[in-house]
């Protein structure tokens, strides 16, 4: 005899307060036991109109705004954002500037994948020592803006044509000294996490995504690097120096969460590369150009402006229209977290409950960054 | 009177002092009788409130210290000082917590089952202290030493898994209910491979007193019995839902599990039933497998109990703070597919060694060791086998050969990916 057990979907609302949600998130997802068979994810919660704001400011002013974006990559918004209005207002930047600024998002770049890959297991389920590792060497790197800039988060470092200050003499040492540490932690890192097997079990074959869906959903950075396709704005579109530096872009083929977290660690070493070149290419000059070409209260001519930089979780670009005076007069952020999520139903629909945050935490968004 | 109460140092000392004109006392040589005859009951019951109330205190007391020593611990672990304000050493830091548990609102939600949801609590910290009364804790120390003291144990511990699933339903909220199905799920596969893993200590014991089993350990049966000590170690994690068990609180997915809607000191009950819970289980571990309170002169056994005791307690921490958690399905292919086989396969091999030496002296256990360290190796590493994901690969980037496809187009000079080899 077989009796037929009648079970119904059970719809749970997760967040916007809720531990592992990176933030203000919210989904409201329907489970069939463990398994997930549908989600709709609500954002808005950080909304804080950054692009409006950005109207009422000067060009200066609004580098304060991209700090608060993605407030674990202040120093590539600010890249991005000085690209955008360099190209709008055809600055010629000056190459010391130029080279720290590329010092500062590397720099930036290995922090943030820091807290990517340390949440990624916080989600996963480890009681927080990963995570602390990771958040001790992020650390390292955060002095070291304190020392370029006086900040350690909001950075507002980069000015149009440059940053605004030259890095300190015992910055060098220092910087050395950090990366000199770094690819020990990293292969530390690998050797308590990468060859473990719970987190390969974890991980593996799951929220698989192919190349030709998220081509598809524009998704770029790690994910797609994750799935195998070579795109890295760093070497299709070379910015700033990017073309006079060499650096190896890590693939993997898999497109999985264990594939994204890998990429992120490889790209980690890289970055350390980049970094240890950049210092060799630089020379002493003007950080910035004169303030006679540069003036702080910049009108760029009338027109508009597309940059885009390969941020730590994906192609972020600014687009800016200048009506000819002090502040832009539209400010679009094609922000690389918001379009990184737009997947998501996909990633989760037939995963469990359990790996529901781990697949959502592999696509290392920042509600700062979704919101604005 | 039952003659194994007067066994307890301390139950004789105040017991007779009570009533010691009565016949267990008065041959152990005690006169002084402060209650006159036929009040033995009285005597009886205020030596059991006296003793009862030790225990209990002396539980929640060692609750407080293992709770600041694991934040100590976890501090060290994480690089960090750990709580260093309160107090020498951050020592009143659990003190001030559990003050301020106690004068938090206790808040009932409207959705819960009032009844079923304050009955909870109650279920899930009265077996964990009802298993601390077999427990031997040294020579002459301990409650009661029953006769089927390990059956007790199991049966009395299964409740605390009804109280989880009691707590996630009465509370009305759809985020616990998830614990309560996984703790169903969970709570109750792990009870067979925990029982079956001590049926080899009862066949070397030849008892299930707890008393008797730590008589028995001549050689600890750590080393006669890895097997068994292996699976109890996993699946008392599992019961008492420690990471990398933690399924049913786990923080990342379901905030706090089954513990959501709870406050004040209901909370604080399911928090202290679950740190007690682990130390019962370390308890457990030193009784059967290390020798329990057995050491060596002039170190008092109580002494050589509690420290083995925190021993079991470190190495438990270490598991809990290195390893991230198991999935759901993951977790229950480990009891079925592996524990499971294990117990079964350390019954037979120990069943095996009994019949041949039915009464083992020292060299025969030592040998017994051997053969079964020998079978615990090859077993665990066949079931580990087994249990991997069948397309295991883990990365192993070598230098100068990519680990996977790099391109290397387009760019001058390019080295093939190193996997991070260069410094």
């Amino acid at each position: 005899m077989t009796t037929q057990v009648r079970t119904e979907p059970i719809t749970v609302n997760l967040g916007p307060q809720h531990p592992s949600t990176h933030g203000v998130f919210r989904m409201r997802v329907t489970f069939d036991g463990e398994e997930i068979i549908d989600v709709e994810p609500i954002f808005g919660y950080l909304h804080r109109g950054s692009e409006k704001l950005a109207e009422e400011r000067t060009y200066v002013q609004v580098v304060t705004l991209t700090d608060r974006m993605d407030y674990v990559g202040s120093m590539l918004n600010n890249q991005a954002y000085m690209l955008a209005v360099e190209k709008l207002a055809g600055v010629e930047p000056a190459p010391r500037g130029v080279w720290l600024r590329m010092i500062a998002s590397e720099l930036q770049r290995i922090a943030s994948h820091l807290v990517a890959v340390g949440f990624l297991i916080q989600d996963l389920g480890a009681w927080g020592t990963p995570l602390i590792y990771t958040m001790r060497e992020r650390e390292k790197i955060l002095d070291l803006f304190e020392m370029l800039c006086g900040a350690r988060i909001t950075n507002s470092y980069l000015r149009p044509g440059g940053v605004f200050m030259d890095a300190p003499e015992e910055f060098w040492p220092a910087m050395n000294e950090v990366l000199d540490e770094l690819p020990p932690r990293i292969d530390d890192l690998d050797d308590l996490l990468t060859d473990n097997d719970i987190i390969f079990s974890r991980t593996k074959g799951v929220s698989i995504l192919t190349p030709e869906q998220m081509i598809d959903a524009s998704i770029t950075g790690p994910m797609l690097r994750a799935a195998g396709v070579d795109w890295d704005l760093r070497h299709r579109d070379p910015y700033d120096y990017y073309d006079q530096v060499k650096f190896d872009r890590p693939l993997h083929t898999a497109g999985d969460n264990f594939a994204r977290y890998w990429v992120r660690v490889q790209e980690m070493r890289e970055s350390i590369k980049i970094i240890r070149q950049c210092e060799q290419l630089i020379e002493p000059g003007p950080i910035r150009p004169e303030h006679d070409d540069v003036p702080w209260l910049l009108r760029p001519p009338v027109g508009d402006a597309y940059a885009a930089i390969e941020h730590s979780k994906g192609e972020l670009g600014f687009y800016l229209v200048s009506d000819g005076s002090i502040s832009p007069y539209r400010c679009h952020v094609r922000a690389p977290s918001l379009i990184n999520l737009t997947l998501l139903r996909d990633m989760l629909v037939g995963e469990l409950l359990a790996d529901m945050f781990v697949s959502f935490g592999s696509v290392d968004i920042n509600m700062g960054e979704v919101d604005r | 009177m039952n003659s194994t109460f007067l066994d307890n140092s301390l139950f004789r000392n105040i017991y007779c002092y009570l009533a010691g004109g009565s016949d267990g006392c008065a041959s152990r040589g005690y006169d002084t009788a402060i209650l006159p005859a036929g009040f033995e009951w009285l005597a009886f019951a205020i030596t059991a409130f006296i003793i009862i109330n030790i225990v209990i205190n002396a539980g929640l007391g060692a609750v407080i210290v293992y709770i600041w020593g694991e934040r100590r611990i976890l501090g060290r672990i994480q690089n960090r000082t750990g709580p260093n304000r309160w107090g020498p050493f951050g020592m009143f830091t659990s003190v001030a917590d559990a003050i301020k548990t106690l004068f938090k609102e206790d808040i009932v939600p409207d959705e819960a089952d009032r009844w079923l949801f304050n009955l909870a609590p109650i279920l899930m910290v009265f077996p964990v202290l009802m298993v601390l009364a077999v427990i031997p804790f040294g020579v002459g120390t301990f409650v009661v030493d029953i006769n089927v003291g390990i059956l007790f144990v199991i049966a009395v511990t299964s409740v605390s898994g009804i109280s989880v699933v009691l707590a996630s339903w009465a509370s009305g909220n759809r985020i616990s209910i998830f614990a309560g199905m996984r703790s169903v799920a969970m709570l109750i596969s792990y009870e067979i491979p925990m029982a079956l893993s001590l049926i080899g200590v009862l066949m070397l014991a030849g008892s299930m007193s707890l008393g008797a089993i730590v008589e028995a350990q001549d050689l600890p049966f750590i080393l006669v019995q890895p097997l068994g000590l292996f699976v109890f170690l996993i699946a008392a994690q599992a019961e008492t839902s420690r990471t990398p068990f933690d399924l049913i609180e786990a923080e990342s997915e379901l905030a706090a599990g089954y513990l959501n809607d709870y406050s004040s000191m209901k909370f604080g009950i399911f928090f202290l039933a679950e740190f007690l819970a682990t130390i019962v289980a370390s308890m457990l571990i030193v009784t059967l497998f290390l020798g329990g309170w057995r050491g060596w002169d002039p170190i008092p056994s109580q002494v050589w109990f509690a420290g083995k005791t925190v021993l079991v307690l470190l190495f438990i921490m270490w598991m809990r703070f290195s390893w991230p958690r198991l999935r759901v399905d993951q977790i229950l292919v480990l009891a079925w597919k592996g524990l499971f086989e294990l117990t079964l396969i350390n019954i037979f091999v120990t069943a095996i060694l009994i019949a041949i030496w039915p009464d083992p002296g020292m060299t025969e256990l030592l040998i017994m060791s051997v053969i079964n360290w020998i079978v615990f190796f090859i077993s665990v590493w066949l079931v580990s086998k087994l249990l991997r994901p069948s397309d295991y690969s883990a990365p192993t980037p070598q230098p100068n050969r990519p680990a996977y496809p790099v391109a290397t187009d387009e760019l001058p000079d390019e080295v093939a990916y190193t996997g991070g080899a260069t410094r």
